[in-house]
């Protein structure tokens, strides 16, 4: 078998496999796993590259996985040719588009997978795209053909269409049963172009992904472009300038198993022993700190966050945590963007900056399970820009941060969105998009009854709970794509909640003008159910700027008090007021007003904040 | 029934630590009885008794007596180690259950047995208070006289309710009318006379509490106890609630009936002296609670009776069965105990004290406590005048039905 260091670039064929959410990448990968003999039948589960507890729980996969892999090619002559292959297994889910163009980056090839019974989706245009702009070889290929429902003829036909290639040219596998997944190995191996690079050149390998692991600290994978690296030598950061020794350095197969070495063209990781998670970040390029390269790789495009929400310990002293946490996490989720903010109603938390909600759910997820804390995440929001009349503009990144005052300006963020599904429901997509301020830009038919349609739209309408109401007014049928497509100018005021005349930053929400007042009898409404009574009555206000647009009331409470107290109930009264007193840690004070945080998780989890963001 | 509290053991001879047999000398001391029989349960009650159908024979009326007998003997012996004297008994309550299922003559025993075992300070020999709680139908002039004869001097008779609906949704076997009567009874034998009346009742109207309240005082009693109806978990009551047979008792309501219930009170002539009790004078308060409410020393006899001496609490266990087994061989029937910590023995003190009329020493506060009492003279809790003239923290009529949020207040500072 081909040795890590020892194999040639001719021999190498890196390549990833690409999709719609749900269409089988991970299920593919497996076959191949097993196929290529690096996963024996027993070890085997299903989806096994989905590693984290997160991605077996939804069936969805969130992290990219690189995995080297044996291959051997028979020829006509009946001499076979030893080959190895880099499989990159990606998320399908719009949120993780980020992770996605990263692996392509790592790859000369991409295997378009497409469900037989479903065709092409808006994630596999997405993808399509931008596998074309990073010039990869693109393998056409059906999968589940052994569903019943597969019309493989049919989305052949679709396929070829879209990437201009003849029908014949699509494969037709099943990763459920393996079939066809033998002769897709021998046609990667003869279509994607095996790497090119400077073997004699200094060391340059590319940081594409890096993870924390608490025994080994951080473990750093990289793809080399141009020379080799070995144990044992010291490496130097291009950006930073500094420098490790290499403790570890091996290939992921599908084990991480040390080597003697990475030469050009492989993929594999590094250990140095850093604990300090800042010195090896995402697109940096490694390069050999006695002989360095001039000139480093060209990094990535930093991922622009779509979405903000504030993250906070519930357990105000876990904040410290929190942030070590999120420094950890960011390792291994290059996107995640966070600043540390104060809140008055909440403390002291992170702003953090998330590529849609199913991330924020999963970083906060993440950060809940591994690093055992319990958090408040708040309302999530765009960002907007405003300008003031005296021309002052400002980012606003947290709803309380919106001035008040002589605003001139305020942009808020568009997406251009993509949206396939069958031509019957095209009057339902338009009247939703234009229920949520959407422009159409286009419409194309993929075929008689398959419909692409191009939107401009307030990412802010887009990004809560538009895709679930999409599904549900298409039968779940279409499918959306959405990317960053600047801003425009918009009518968005600031509703603002105040408790006793008092504003609790936390519930602040920046609306277009004509749903602010459905937002803020909805919030007092809710407000109103989750505040106990107090010793005194509690006006719930919702206001914009100085103008209430609804208000709710709290009565005061006006008996608390237990009527008797025998001599054996003092024990039992006691305790309870024991347990007041561990209590009053988990209550908020807004003014005078007790809030318990029991309040602000339910307030703050409105249903369409996208608890079910799934897909 | 309400669980009992978690606690650590107690030594199978029942032993007191002598730290707490010496801070008892000082005060005075009580005894209390417990019966924990009854006719039939009522819907709302989570008192530790028992029906004749769910004691077996093991657990007979005769087999309690005798166990009873057993723990004044225990506790002559706990209560005299190191060759201290008996404490004098300053008051003794009998309640339940219901005290009276028992026939006068062995009810009337057992009082007895328990002015032998302990010293008595009182005029004639006798403690100043001795209180038997009474169902309204379970008396007769016989009986009760033979109470008065054994030292009985106060009778508190569970009325609840003159509105028949009440009376029903409560589960009451009496008739209104029967009330009347045993008070009438009760005051020819020469007892003072309580009430117990609960308001709140789903189904009832602020009128029908005002027809109780005026029912009751037509009777024109010594003492009346009134409460609000708890929903307690586990009864048959909490149940209907929670499956919508019985809407739950609605606290602003419990309010309104609770100023009706002062007013009238008042008026005749009968003054609040806890947040749930009024007397007609300071001597027709009901000592023994008062006891309970000041940090007094007790023995609760009985099964699941609770004790406190000189900062140690424990309970029984609950079962008569398990009860009369404990002592007869020869171990406490003591299920667990707490020693309290000074902190514990504060928030006692205030969440106890706060719930009389007579209220607590704001220079027993401690710090936060104090800082918190301007604020709830404000917030109109707490009585101005006495917190000014005497340094004393009284509850206003407002702080009375928030007396619960008032003890928080000054103890957690919240
Ligand atoms: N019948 C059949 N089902 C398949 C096949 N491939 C995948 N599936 C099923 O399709 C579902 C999605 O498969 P995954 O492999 O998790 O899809 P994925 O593309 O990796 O999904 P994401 O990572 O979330 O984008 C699973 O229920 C698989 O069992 C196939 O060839 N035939
Ligand atoms: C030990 S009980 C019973 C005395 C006697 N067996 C009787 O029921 O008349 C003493 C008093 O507690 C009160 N009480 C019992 N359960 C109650 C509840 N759930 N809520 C409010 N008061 C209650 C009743 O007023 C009752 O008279
Ligand atoms: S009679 Fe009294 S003690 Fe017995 S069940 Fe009814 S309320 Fe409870
Ligand atoms: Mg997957």
């Amino acid at each position: 078998m081909l040795q890590p260091h020892a194999t040639p670039p001719s021999a190498i064929r890196n390549f990833c496999i690409i999709a719609h959410i749900d269409h089988g990448k991970s299920t593919l990968a497996d076959r191949m796993l097993q196929i290529t003999g690096i996963v024996d039948d027993r070890a085997m589960r299903a989806q096994y590259l989905d590693r984290m507890d997160i991605e077996r729980e939804r069936g969805i996969t969130i992290k990219s996985q690189a995995v080297r892999m044996p291959w051997s090619v028979t020829r006509e002559s009946g001499a076979s040719d030893a080959y190895i292959l880099n499989m990159i297994d990606t998320p399908g889910h719009v949120d993780f588009t980020y992770e996605v163009s990263r692996s392509l980056a790592a790859c000369e090839g991409a295997v378009l997978l497409v469900d037989a019974a479903q065709g092409i989706e808006a994630q596999t245009l997405a993808n399509l795209y931008l596998a074309m702009e990073n010039d990869l070889t693109i393998i056409p290929v059906l999968n589940k053909i052994d569903l019943p429902a597969a019309q493989p003829e049919k989305y052949a036909e679709e396929l070829a269409g879209l990437i201009g290639c003849e029908p014949e040219d699509c494969f037709r596998v099943s990763g459920k049963t393996g079939m066809g997944v033998e002769p897709l190995l021998d046609e990667i191996v003869r279509q994607v172009p095996p790497p090119v690079g400077d073997a004699d050149a200094p060391a340059r390998a590319m940081i594409f992904d890096s993870v924390y692991d608490t025994y080994r600290g951080v473990v750093t994978y990289v793809r080399v472009v141009d020379g080799n690296l070995n144990p044992r030598e010291r490496i130097a950061m291009m950006s930073t300038k500094a420098t490790h020794e290499l403790l570890e350095i091996g290939v992921i197969s599908p084990e991480p198993v040390p080597s003697k070495g990475l030469g050009v063209g492989e993929v594999g990781y590094l250990i140095t022993g850093v604990k300090d998670v800042r010195q090896s970040r995402v697109g940096d390029t490694v390069t050999n700190a006695a002989k360095p390269a001039a000139q480093e790789l060209g990094g990535y495009r930093d991922p622009k966050p779509m979405v903000f929400s504030g993250l906070y310990p519930i357990d105000g002293s876990d904040y410290p945590a929190l942030r070590d946490a999120l420094d950890k996490l960011k390792l291994n989720d290059a996107a995640l963007v966070y600043e540390p903010e104060t809140s008055a109603a909440l403390g002291f938390g992170f702003r953090c900056g998330f590529l849609g909600l199913l991330h924020l759910e999963i970083v906060r997820e993440r950060l809940e399970r591994e690093f055992n804390l319990d958090l408040i995440s708040t309302q999530p929001n765009v960002v907007y820009d405003v300008t003031m009349e005296d021309g002052k503009e400002i980012v606003v990144t947290n709803p309380s941060e919106f001035p008040g005052g002589k605003v001139a300006d305020v942009r808020e963020p568009v997406v251009r969105a993509t949206i396939l599904a069958p031509s019957e429901f095209i009057g339902a997509i338009m009247e939703l998009c234009q229920g949520k301020r959407g422009t159409l830009r286009g419409m194309d038919y993929l075929s008689e009854e398959r419909v692409e349609m191009r939107y401009t739209l307030p990412l802010a309408e887009i990004v809560f709970d538009f895709f679930d109401q999409l599904k549900s007014r298409t039968r779940g049928y279409a499918s959306l794509d959405y990317e960053a497509d600047g801003d425009q100018t918009a009518d968005l005021v600031k509703v603002d909640i105040l408790l006793q005349g008092e504003q609790v930053d936390a519930f602040s929400a920046i609306v277009h003008k004509d749903k602010a007042y459905a937002y803020g009898v909805a919030m007092a409404g809710k407000l109103k159910d989750l505040i106990p009574r107090q010793q005194f009555e509690v006006p719930i206000q919702a206001a914009i700027g100085a103008r209430i647009i609804a208000r709710e009331n709290i009565r005061a409470i006006r008996k608390d008090v237990l009527a008797k107290c025998y001599g054996g109930d003092i024990t039992r009264k006691r305790k309870l007021l024991e347990k007041q007193k561990e209590g009053k840690k988990r209550m908020k004070m807004v003014g005078r007003v007790e809030v318990p945080q029991e309040a602000f998780i339910a307030a703050l989890s409105s249903d369409d904040t996208g608890a079910k963001a799934k897909k | 029934m309400p669980q009992l509290p978690d606690g650590e053991p107690v030594p199978t001879d029942g032993s007191l630590p002598a730290t707490a047999l010496d801070a008892m000398a000082a005060n005075p001391f009580s005894a209390y009885l417990h019966v924990p029989f009854c006719r039939v349960r009522c819907g709302y009650c989570d008192f530790n008794t028992y029906t004749p159908g769910e004691l077996g024979d093991a657990a007979s009326v005769p087999n309690y007596v005798r166990a009873v007998e057993r723990e004044i003997a225990l506790a002559r012996e706990v209560l005299t180690r190191g060759g201290r004297a008996m404490p004098p008994l300053t008051t003794v309550f009998v309640g339940g259950g219901t005290p009276t299922m028992l026939a006068a003559p062995m009810l009337a025993g057992l009082v007895g047995r328990l002015l032998e075992a302990f010293g008595t300070p009182g005029e004639h020999g006798r403690p100043i208070e001795i209180t038997t709680e009474a169902n309204p139908d379970s008396v007769t002039p016989e009986g009760l006289e033979i109470l008065a004869q054994a030292g009985v001097s106060r009778i508190s008779i569970g009325m609840q309710s003159a509105v028949p609906h009440v009376l029903a949704t409560l589960d009451r076997t009496h008739d209104p009318t029967a009330v009347g009567r045993a008070v009438r009874w009760a005051k020819d034998a020469g007892l003072q006379v309580s009430l117990d009346l609960i308001y709140g009742t789903p189904g009832e109207s602020l009128a029908d509490w005002e027809h109780s309240l005026r029912t009751a005082l037509e009777q024109e009693p010594d003492h009346v106890s009134a409460y609000a109806l708890i929903v307690e978990d586990g009864t048959r009551l909490a149940t209907q609630v929670r499956r919508g047979e019985l809407p739950a008792p609605d606290p602003d309501d419990a309010a309104d009936s609770y100023e009706l219930a002062d007013a009238l009170l008042r008026a005749s002539g009968l003054r609040w002296y806890e947040v749930s009790n009024w007397a007609r004078s300071d001597t027709a308060r009901c000592r023994h609670n008062l006891g309970y409410w000041t940090g007094g020393s007790w023995w609760g006899f009985g099964p699941g009776a609770h004790s406190h001496v000189g900062g140690v609490r424990w309970w029984n266990v609950k079962h008569p069965r398990a009860y009369a087994d404990r002592l007869a061989s020869g171990t406490t029937p003591a299920a667990a105990r707490e020693i309290l910590t000074p902190d514990e023995v504060y928030d006692e003190t205030v969440l106890l004290g706060v719930r009389l009329a007579d209220g607590l020493p704001i220079d027993a506060l401690r710090p936060e406590g104090r800082g918190a009492v301007a604020a709830l003279i404000a917030d109109g809790l707490v009585q101005h005048e006495a917190a000014l003239r005497d340094r004393r923290l009284v509850l206003s009529m407002r702080g009375r039905l928030l007396a619960d949020a008032v003890v928080r207040r000054l103890v957690l500072g919240l």
